[in-house]
């Protein structure tokens, strides 16, 4: 046993139960639950969950979010897919999240087995586990409860007796890390994807389950929307950069191409998004205002995997704003997407919403806005029905020649413009979103941070007479991505970033003045390495990311679990004897004729546009948006047979009269005649 | 325990948590043009009733917090079509005002909570209503229009129905016994501020414990039992029943175990269940008044005419009749 193995070590011997009946364990867990903090969220019971009856089942989905439950139940990914699959009629979806370690380890010594909350049945007797990896940094997480579930950590090993374990979400975009652990993959949208391998499951188990799980898999790899790992074999060359990766079963296609879902009107969902007894991070009902991004910020690997932009239509929005409002009870709903304000009719929308809702107490929010996008009218109709949160904007790059590097062309002026403004609207706190480690960043870039925050104090003192005004400055350490023009970059080492942030500090507080107005948060630069690591990693990650859970780790997305160290020595131990490294996975810049290890997962992207992209990022030369000049030639669109959908329409959104009082739900029952 | 202690740094804090609602009122551009920020922001109309509810937390539900109820409690009531009455301002909140909660992991049979209404309803429907939009185990069991005075002044003390499994009878018997005989009983609670000492006895008024096996059908069954997850326990179950007066701090199920711990080393071997039976003023016999018995005598429920039938949009405003200031002096949260 190697050092620094030997404090928390989890017991990972195979468990003590298998899994022979599908009864619920809740009464082995409530005993357990007064012992564990916050038990609420390992009780279900949200409303609008479904539950069904198990034998009446053809296909059976455990659907995880792997993370603790107040982040995972809001995720509207995992929502979506649940009602869409609980709205078959012979399908059955339950949830699982990831349980805390005071609860994993009183699992272990009881012998309860990792579980949903909708019917507490054990995840190992499900036919289908489904994954959904926004992040990275939830890979540890996956084999907590694959190990608690009593199935196989290594996909390899598992038997027909097991689930298929599926991922998702934008992480899947480079399963590579975690490949051993997974039995395949969806890229891209899901609504549809899980339609079809629900058929090809049903269809596999009537026709009494021929070659096992191997002609299962292969049935799904045969569709070419489906990445099944172990049907693909890597070699490597001398230098330890990979040299093919190609099929090794005849059946299966050189290349996965990853989902669009088309015409979001036809998927409205979720319908009726779960309301959770416990708080989550997101208290609100979420609707997807569009989905997609063609503004090309070279940083952001959701612009560039989910093109083309597709807008949902403004009375698509309208109803399933009404209808989230009737079966949740939220007093607030969010319009998502990528850059909400840039929906072709945003500013009908907002304003059509908040006339609909004037008197209920019903507040909108739009999570992502682009400051070049924004204007004060959209924040009064924001603000108008409800409560008034902060405003917050992304301009990610202090200097004006970083953001033309990573290509988010906010000028310095329409932000001073747009926050001024708002404090005259009457907003007392602005949030502004940076990035540190940018592809070619100096000092000088990351320190012009602390003059545009300046500049934002002085001019909004000025604009609303007051001096309480307040501008907190956010910042995040860059981590390239698979799928982006940044993916050939070296990522900055965290001592640089570290150092940036320090003087950052100091020119914030240079002027003492400006400086108590402005607030700084950030993170130290070693967790965003290790993301690093696992986003352009490759399957020798997956030795990796094994180690490290097994001496420990869990939750690395949570400061508060995550340990660099661990992380360090495990890359050390297992990398160095391969000839690679942390550093080779990491601070290396890639160059063009290196084959990267997603190659073979076609988001749509160009490879030689991208490798262009990249070019111009270094040259500082600026990209538009597809969605108001020609087309650039990314290869989305003829690659996947989709075309951009945005209006405007032209339509208005029509008052639902009458709404209540205090309440956006009229109720004749409660009228008195 | 340590193990509780490590538990409590996993919360995060969150943002959203942490915004402090701004007080603008009205703001001018250095031009002079009125923005469209309005004087009184989110102006609300002057609630016209209140009402009185009792509910229970059963089942699983008993793992919410006082936070969790009361935002389950207020989306519920949107749900449910009710016209609540909201405070005003840039962080406006629905007028609902808590008596003291039943802790995390207690079940309760006995909870109120007093809403303020900006249209009369009648509380029959209403409790329907409410009752449907609720998850199962969030149940109202009574709503009465508020009559004078208000809920806090009605409620001094708690009936709790605290089962143990796996302690006999005899034993429990005993320790209580010795509980009651003792004049003053030290325990400790882990709170956020680190360990708090309080006397649990000055707070117990009666205790008594009962052997299931000898109580028949016409006692209390166990309430929780009525709930379909509730896991059969082995016997023997010791049942305790206490009525403690809600002093500050407050004196909890928890606190009243820890007691029996202390004088008589009784340590339950899975934790205890808790149920509060009943909320009211102690009368002179140590019984626990109503605390919506004056209300619900002064306004008789009219018969509902049929709510089922589609009814003209009338609303009776009994506009200026409500009270103007805030609601009834309330206690909010778990208290301690």
């Amino acid at each position: 046993m190697p050092a620094g193995c030997v404090d928390n070590v989890p017991p990972t011997e195979p468990l003590p139960w298998t899994v022979v009946s599908v009864e619920s364990v809740f009464p082995q867990l409530e005993p357990l639950l007064p012992r564990v903090s916050k038990p609420v969220q390992y009780v279900g019971g949200e409303l609008n969950a479904t539950t069904k009856d198990w034998d009446a089942a053809a296909v059976r989905w455990c659907l995880m979010y792997p993370d603790a439950y107040e982040v995972g139940l809001p995720n509207q990914g995992v929502m979506i897919l649940y009602e869409i699959l609980n709205e078959l009629p012979d399908v059955l979806a339950e949830r699982t999240y990831s349980v805390w370690p005071d609860l994993e380890q009183l699992m272990r010594q009881h012998g309860v087995p990792q579980f949903t909350v909708d019917s507490h049945r054990p995840v190992g007797a499900f036919d289908l586990l489904g994954v959904s990896f926004a992040t990275e940094l939830g890979y540890t997480n996956l084999l907590t409860a694959l190990d608690l579930a009593g199935i196989p950590l290594h996909a390899a090993d598992r038997t027909e007796d097991h689930p298929v374990v599926v991922a998702g979400g934008h992480a899947a975009f480079n399963p590579e890390p975690i490949a051993d652990f997974l039995d395949a993959a969806v890229l891209g949208d899901g609504e549809e994807a899980v339609l079809e391998i629900t058929d090809i499951v049903r269809r596999w188990k009537d026709d009494g389950r021929p070659g096992g799980r191997e002609e299962l898999l292969l049935r799904l790899a045969e569709t070419g929307g489906v990445y099944v790992p172990r049907f693909y074999d890597v070699e490597y060359l001398p230098d330890g950069r990979i040299q093919r990766v190609a099929p090794n079963r005849d059946r299966v296609p050189f290349r996965v191409f990853k989902r669009t879902t088309m015409d979001l009107d036809a998927w409205p969902y979720p319908k009726k998004p779960l309301v959770p007894l416990a708080e989550s991070v997101h208290e609100r009902a979420s609707v997807e205002i569009f989905r997609g991004c063609t503004r090309g910020c070279r940083f952001c690997q959701a612009g560039m995997i989910t093109r083309p932009v597709r807008e949902r239509s403004i009375e698509g929005i309208g109803e399933m704003v009404q209808r989230g409002l009737e079966t949740t009870g939220f007093e607030e709903v969010g319009l998502l997407s990528l850059s909400s304000a840039d929906h072709s009719e945003i500013a009908e929308l907002t304003k059509g919403l908040a006339d609909r809702y004037e008197g209920t107490n019903t507040g909108l929010s739009l999570p992502s806005t682009r400051v070049d996008a924004f204007n004060v009218d959209l924040a009064n109709e924001l603000s108008r029905n409800g409560r008034r949160s902060g405003l917050t904007f992304a301009p990610e790059g202090g200097s004006e020649r970083i953001r033309r590097v990573i290509n988010k062309m906010v000028s310095e002026d329409d932000l001073i413009r747009t926050v001024t403004t708002a404090y005259a609207s009457g907003w007392r706190q602005v949030k502004l979103y940076f990035m540190c480690g940018l592809p070619t960043e100096t000092d000088e870039d990351v320190l012009q941070i602390a003059r545009m925050a300046q500049e934002v104090i002085r001019a909004g003192r000025e604009a609303s007479g007051r001096k309480d005004i307040r501008c907190t400055i956010s910042i995040g350490a860059f981590v390239p991505k698979p799928h982006t023009p940044f993916q050939w970059a070296g990522q900055c080492d965290p001592d640089t970033v570290d150092s940036r942030l320090r003087k950052l500090r100091a020119a914030v507080n240079s002027d003492r003045g400006l400086g108590r107005n402005i607030g700084m948060r950030y993170h130290d630069g070693k967790p965003s390495l290790i993301e690093g690591l696992l986003s352009r990693g490759d399957r020798r990650i997956g030795l990796v990311i094994e180690r490290v859970w097994r001496e420990g780790g869990r939750f690395d997305g949570w400061h508060e679990h995550f340990s660099y160290q661990r992380w360090v020595d495990a890359g050390a131990t297992e990398l160095e004897p391969l000839g690679v490294s942390l550093d080779w996975f990491t601070t290396r810049e890639r160059d063009e004729t290196e084959v990267l290890p997603w190659d073979h997962l076609d988001s749509g992207l160009d490879k030689e546009w991208l490798w262009a992209d990249w070019q111009d990022a270094l040259d500082e030369r600026e990209q538009d948006d597809c969605r108001w000049t020609p087309c650039f030639d990314c290869g989305v669109c003829p690659a996947m047979g989709t075309d951009i959908q945005v209006g405007p329409t032209g339509r208005k959104l029509l008052p639902i009269s009458p709404v209540g009082k205090g309440t956006p739900v009229r109720n004749p029952a409660l009228t008195r005649s | 325990m340590e193990e509780e202690a490590a538990a409590i740094a996993v919360c995060r804090p969150r943002a959203a948590a942490l915004v402090v609602a701004d007080r603008v009122r009205v703001t001018r551009t250095d031009t002079g043009v009125a923005l469209s920020r309005q004087h009184q922001p989110n102006p609300s109309d002057p609630p016209v009733q209140r009402i009185r509810l009792r509910y229970a937390k059963r089942g699983r539900v008993r793992f919410t917090s006082h936070r969790d109820v009361a935002r389950t409690f207020e989306r519920a009531l949107r749900r449910a079509g009710v016209p609540m009455a909201y405070s005003q301002g840039f962080s406006p909140h629905p007028r609902v005002s808590w008596v003291g909660a039943a802790p995390t992991g207690v079940a309760s049979e006995a909870e109120y909570v007093e809403i303020a209404l900006v249209r009369p309803v009648d509380p029959g429907p209403l409790r329907q209503a409410l009752d449907a939009a609720l998850p199962p185990g969030l149940d109202v069991l009574e709503t009465v229009v508020a009559g004078p005075g208000t809920l806090a002044e009605k409620i001094d003390a708690s009936r709790w129905w605290i089962e143990l499994p796996g302690v006999a009878p005899d034993t429990l018997a005993d320790a209580v016994t010795r509980l009651m005989a003792a004049e003053r009983v030290e325990v400790e609670r882990l709170t956020k501020n680190g360990r708090r000492t309080m006397d649990a006895r000055a707070a117990i008024v009666t205790t008594e414990g009962i052997d299931p096996t000898t109580v028949g059908e016409q006692a209390c069954p166990p309430p929780t039992a009525q709930v379909a997850d509730w896991p059969e326990h082995a016997a023997p179950c010791g049942i305790l029943v206490a009525v403690v007066r809600q002093t500050q701090p407050v004196v909890r199920p928890d606190d009243v175990l820890s007691a029996l711990r202390v004088v008589a080393g009784l340590v339950p071997p899975v934790p205890a269940m808790a149920t509060r039976m009943a909320q009211g003023r102690l009368d002179d016999r140590g019984d626990l008044a109503d605390p919506l018995a004056a209300d619900r005598a002064a306004s008789p429920e009219p018969a509902p005419a049929g709510a089922d039938a589609p009814e003209p949009r009338q609303e009776r405003e009994a506009t200026g009749a409500g009270e103007q200031g805030p609601g009834p002096n309330v206690v909010a949260g778990p208290a301690g």
